[in-house]
């Protein structure tokens, strides 16, 4: 039951051949089983069952308030719940509990999700392995699939199981694990360089990126303001669309969503991908991308060639200059967001008491790891009166360039846009750490990031496994607001590859 | 010593030569509070003297996650003002975020216009008396640079008894005009005048209350000097002025304390300086955080602002979800200039008149209700307004609203004098007696102290037989000065103790 999809299982609850309440304990019976993941910070155990439980009464009286109602459902530990510590994996926010809901988790309840607990990530979302919070790092489900197991050589004695196992990808890491790993039928990610669909494509689930101003930010606790989206994650397009449906559109609390109108859409059950066109851009060919990715991406062209689509070659020039200009935009944006935490009105505040600046100095030493800290002092650098118009002005002119090179594409004819998610599959924890945060960013996001400097959507649709037995997934970009056709293409594609289901083990340590 | 605020006159220096003139330059940025209902970008109340902590949302406390929702009300209120004071409006303004550390900026930072504000290149005219009399007005102009929508900040008390500090957060996130002014003024009295049109103007829009004393209206003063024809001077900011008498003084004394330093070979420092109003002069202010790097970024939640005029209002719009300057111009109110260009035409008063009127809160309307109620002529109703009504107010320091003579008790006094009941020196006797607020009418005061004119010539020589038969000596003096006759002193004394 737990691997059903979304809409399955909705139907399920609605026919009674399972209730709410049954459904939400598996949910958490299953968390506490696959505890070593560590894809959860908080298991709000009572409330979630206490929803199950208004649901099952909604169902019996014949009366569901909709497809989600009943659905558990994870959420990032970066968005606001009423209630529910709130961390971002940080110690400046442990113990911090919100007074209010961000507003897409207020629509999910509004639907009758139940809500099973709170998602692990990098700290405050920086980072693309989901290794750099305060509760440890979260494992890739994957680690423990027979897949894995049997393609994995021991290199010798000494390598204890313990040393294999592979990270998510990041930074919503803890919301791909619980999907993968079938504790919740679809979860809440955020993306502002790829943080929904790089650890989508290491996990092999669906990653949803939508288009920025269509889903509403109040209460996502912000990286990047000008480029956060929550994300979306599923084990299949379609449950995508749906939740989709329940969170789009204009929010008066949040100025940056769009006026008009959200039309919810659901997708053809025999999409037709002959009509469209379907561009290749080179330079996504980038340094480092294994091979094996490289031959999966080729293999996709030719699927869409075959089923009738025009493939063609583009050319978006300016993508390789997207990460300088993501990493003076970000930490600008960093340093300035960051500021409100001194430690006053919430959240954690040092001892330290000679003067209100030493507190502050303390507070934010204290609370804040090493990779925030590090943003933050660049993001002030280039804030400097003196450096303004060298950094952040040009990388604002840069992004622009970086925009317009979609505009052109699909101005050009083009519908969507095929590229890889990730360089390679998922490498092992301790093969991760060896580089450092910004490092790993810097290689991580290459991929991903150019469609947020641009606000366009994206999603991962898992695509095979590598020869290690771990997912690779492929990217698909497409027009702003066209979400409709980009998911369309993304089913299609997605029954074609027929991507394997984990077949997941004991989840425990050696 | 000397010199006067705004002199230009030089002094002889050591070798007796003369100095050269000091020219004197001053200029204002006026933090006006916006008149709402709500904040700048919160649903939270604004409200003066609540109990603390008391209005605050999960914006204003800076919550992680909450973001900023402009507030139309405060659109419209700098649109106004800006059109009040001839400024150009910018169909497109910008928001960007003002980076520094402080108790009482929740976020760390304060959101504000500092690229593209809502409204540039204006004017603000004013007027002056030359003399202290009243009698001779001129008027000025002072540039106004723009003005630009932020956000106040809380408060915060330092109790350092106890080494710590209380925040309140009330104030944090109300919306705020700031008002820049052109270092176009001379002196504390241009300042001051400046201001108090202002004031006048923002009172009579709606969008600031404006009131000192409450907060509502924040001056600092940019003041420098500098010798004729040389550049601009070093400047000092003076803060910490809480009403528009202050700040006459504190730029007065900070351009006599420049001057003094500069001729005595020392330099001005560009520091921020406090206005201490119990010594009357201005003292540097702590030390805060040295030289500021305000790290300006766009504020990227919220879209720019643009607003609309008839030309360019799209079809189809909801009239709810724009501003339009066009709409906001006709339904300007009359600014006080045009006020006191009324009544100067209405009842043929003096411009000065005009402007002591308009000055004083009510007394126009006063005046209008007296005239409504008799038939003396407005110029000499002006007088008893003006010379009589205000200086008693002023002495009492009572404003018209808590005047005891009100407009009718006033009315009725200056029908008796124009009838010719009585005289003027018994109305003003009357006038004094009304004052004491004992409720008697003015004819029952007159008649309570026999102040009534007589007209009856038979009565009058009755009078003026009894007080000669009282006064024989007096009439004597009286008879023999007339004639020319000189007293001997002995003669003078005798008549003067009798």
């Amino acid at each position: 039951m737990l691997r059903a999809s979304l809409r399955q299982v909705s139907a399920a609850l609605k026919e009674g051949q399972v209730t709410p309440t049954e459904l939400c304990q598996r949910c958490l019976s299953l968390i506490k089983s696959t505890k070593l993941l560590n894809a959860y910070i908080t298991v709000a155990e009572e409330t979630a069952l206490k929803q199950a439980e208004e649901s099952e009464k909604r169902y019996r009286r014949g009366q569901p308030l909709g497809i989600l109602d009943g659905i558990p459902i994870a959420v990032k530990d970066n968005f606001n719940t009423a209630g529910i510590e709130t961390t971002c994996a940080s110690n400046m926010l442990k113990g911090y509990i919100p007074p209010y809901n961000a507003t897409v988790v207020q629509k999910l309840q509004d639907q009758g999700a139940v809500l099973l607990g709170k998602t692990n990530l990098d700290e405050f979302a920086m980072g693309s392995g989901s290794t750099d919070g305060v509760f440890g790092p979260v494992r890739n489900p994957w680690s423990y699939s027979r897949q894995y197991k049997e393609k994995s050589v021991p290199k010798s004695d000494s390598e204890r199981e313990e040393f294999k196992w592979v990270i998510t990808g990041g930074s919503s890491g803890g919301s791909a694990a619980a999907v993968s790993s079938f504790t919740c039928f679809a979860a809440l990610g955020s993306d502002t360089g790829g943080s929904t669909r790089n650890p989508a494509a290491h996990c092999g689930v669906v990653g949803l990126k939508p288009t920025y101003g269509l889903i509403s930010r109040h209460g996502l606790i912000p990286l990047v303001n000008s480029m956060d989206v929550p994300g979306i994650l599923t084990r299949c397009v379609d449950d995508a669309a749906v939740v989709l449906g329940s969170l789009a559109g204009h929010d008066p609390k949040d100025s940056t969503t769009i006026q008009d109108v959200f039309q919810p859409f659901e997708l053809p059950s025999l999409p037709d991908v002959s009509k469209l066109c379907i561009g290749i851009p080179k330079e996504y060919n980038a340094p480092g991308l294994s091979s094996e990715i490289l031959s999966v991406w080729s293999k996709a062209a030719d699927l869409f060639k075959n089923a009738g689509a025009k493939v063609i070659e583009v050319s978006l020039p300016h993508t390789r200059y997207s990460i300088v200009c993501y990493h003076v935009l970000c930490t600008a944006e960093v340093a300035s967001n960051m500021a409100r935490f001194d430690g006053l009105e919430y959240g954690h505040r040092s001892d330290v008491n000679k003067s209100t600046e030493s507190m502050y100095a303390a507070t934010r030493r204290e609370g804040f790891n090493d990779v925030v800290r590090g943003r933050i002092l660049s993001g002030n650098y280039f804030l400097l009166k003196q450096n303004y118009e060298n950094y952040f002005v040009k990388a604002q002119k840069v992004r622009r360039l970086i925009a317009n090179d979609f505009v052109k594409v699909f101005g050009s004819g083009v519908d969507i846009l095929l590229t890889p998610t990730t360089l390679k599959d998922a490498v092992p924890y301790m093969e991760f750490i060896k580089e450092d945060n910004r490092t790993r960013s810097t290689q991580d996001d290459i991929l991903t990031q150019a469609a947020n400097m641009a606000g366009l959507p994206a999603i991962n649709v898992p695509t095979a496994l590598s020869e290690r037995g771990l997912p690779v997934g492929l990217q698909f970009i497409g027009r702003s607001f066209q979400e409709k056709q980009l998911l369309t293409v993304a089913k299609w594609f997605e029954k074609q590859v027929k991507f394997p289901m984990i077949q997941l083990e004991e989840v425990k340590g050696a | 010593d000397g010199l006067g605020p705004g002199s230009g006159g030089g002094r002889r220096g050591p070798q007796g030569g003369p100095l050269a003139p000091w020219v004197p330059v001053v200029g204002l940025e006026i933090h006006a509070q916006i008149s709402s209902n709500s904040k700048l970008f919160s649903g939270s109340q604004v409200q003066f003297a609540a109990p603390p902590n008391s209005l605050v949302s999960f914006f204003d406390a800076s919550l992680p996650g909450t973001l900023p929702v402009l507030n139309r009300r405060c659109v419209e209120a700098a649109v106004m003002t800006g059109l009040a004071l001839n400024c150009s409006i910018n169909k497109k303004s910008l928001f960007d975020r003002k980076h520094y550390f402080y108790a009482d900026l929740p976020a760390g930072y304060q959101i504000t216009q500092q690229r593209v504000p809502i409204a540039v290149n204006g004017s603000l005219s004013y007027s002056l008396c030359i003399d202290n009399k009243m009698s001779q007005m001129v008027t000025k102009t002072v540039r106004i640079k723009q003005i630009q929508l932020e956000q106040d900040s809380g408060k915060s008390l330092h109790d350092d008894s106890r080494s710590q500090t209380l925040v309140d957060l009330n104030r944090a996130g109300v919306g705020l005009m700031e008002v820049v002014m052109e270092p176009d003024m001379c002196c504390g009295e241009e300042a001051a005048a400046a201001v108090r049109e202002l004031q006048l103007i923002l009172q009579t829009l709606g969008s600031s209350q404006a009131i000192m004393a409450e907060g509502q209206l924040r001056v600092d003063a940019n003041v420098s000097v500098h010798h004729p024809g040389e550049p601009y001077g070093v400047r000092t900011e003076v803060k910490n002025i809480n009403s528009i008498r202050f700040l006459a003084k504190a730029i007065d004394y900070e351009i006599q304390r420049q001057i003094e330093e500069l001729e005595n070979g020392g330099t001005i420092l560009n520091e921020t300086r406090a206005f201490d109003s119990k010594l009357g002069c201005t003292v540097p202010m702590r030390d805060k955080e040295g030289m500021q790097d305000y790290r300006f970024m766009p504020e990227p939640n919220l879209p720019p602002l643009i607003l609309y005029d008839t030309k360019s209002l799209p079809a189809n719009v909801n009239h709810q979800q724009v501003v339009n300057i066009d709409w906001i111009h006709e339904r300007l109110p009359d600014l006080p200039s045009a006020k006191r260009a009324k009544l100067v035409e209405l009842y043929g008063i003096l411009p000065e008149h005009s402007f002591t009127l308009v000055n004083e809160d009510g007394l126009t309307e006063f005046f209008e209700n007296v005239l409504k109620q008799t038939q003396m002529k407005p110029k000499k109703v002006i007088g008893w307004i003006l010379n009589d009504l205000l200086s008693y107010l002023k002495q009492h320091s009572c404003t018209v609203k808590e005047s005891p003579v009100s407009s009718v008790l006033l009315a009725d006094l200056l029908n008796l004098l124009e009838k010719k009941e009585i005289s003027a020196s018994a109305a003003k006797q009357v006038f004094e007696e009304l004052w004491k607020g004992e409720g008697k009418t003015p004819l029952e005061i007159v008649k309570e102290k026999q102040l009534q004119l007589i007209e009856d010539r038979e009565e009058l020589e009755q009078i003026c037989q009894a007080v000669i038969d009282e006064h024989e000596k007096e009439v004597i003096m009286v008879v023999l000065e007339s004639s020319g006759t000189v007293l001997s002193s002995k003669v003078n004394a005798f008549c003067c103790t009798a």
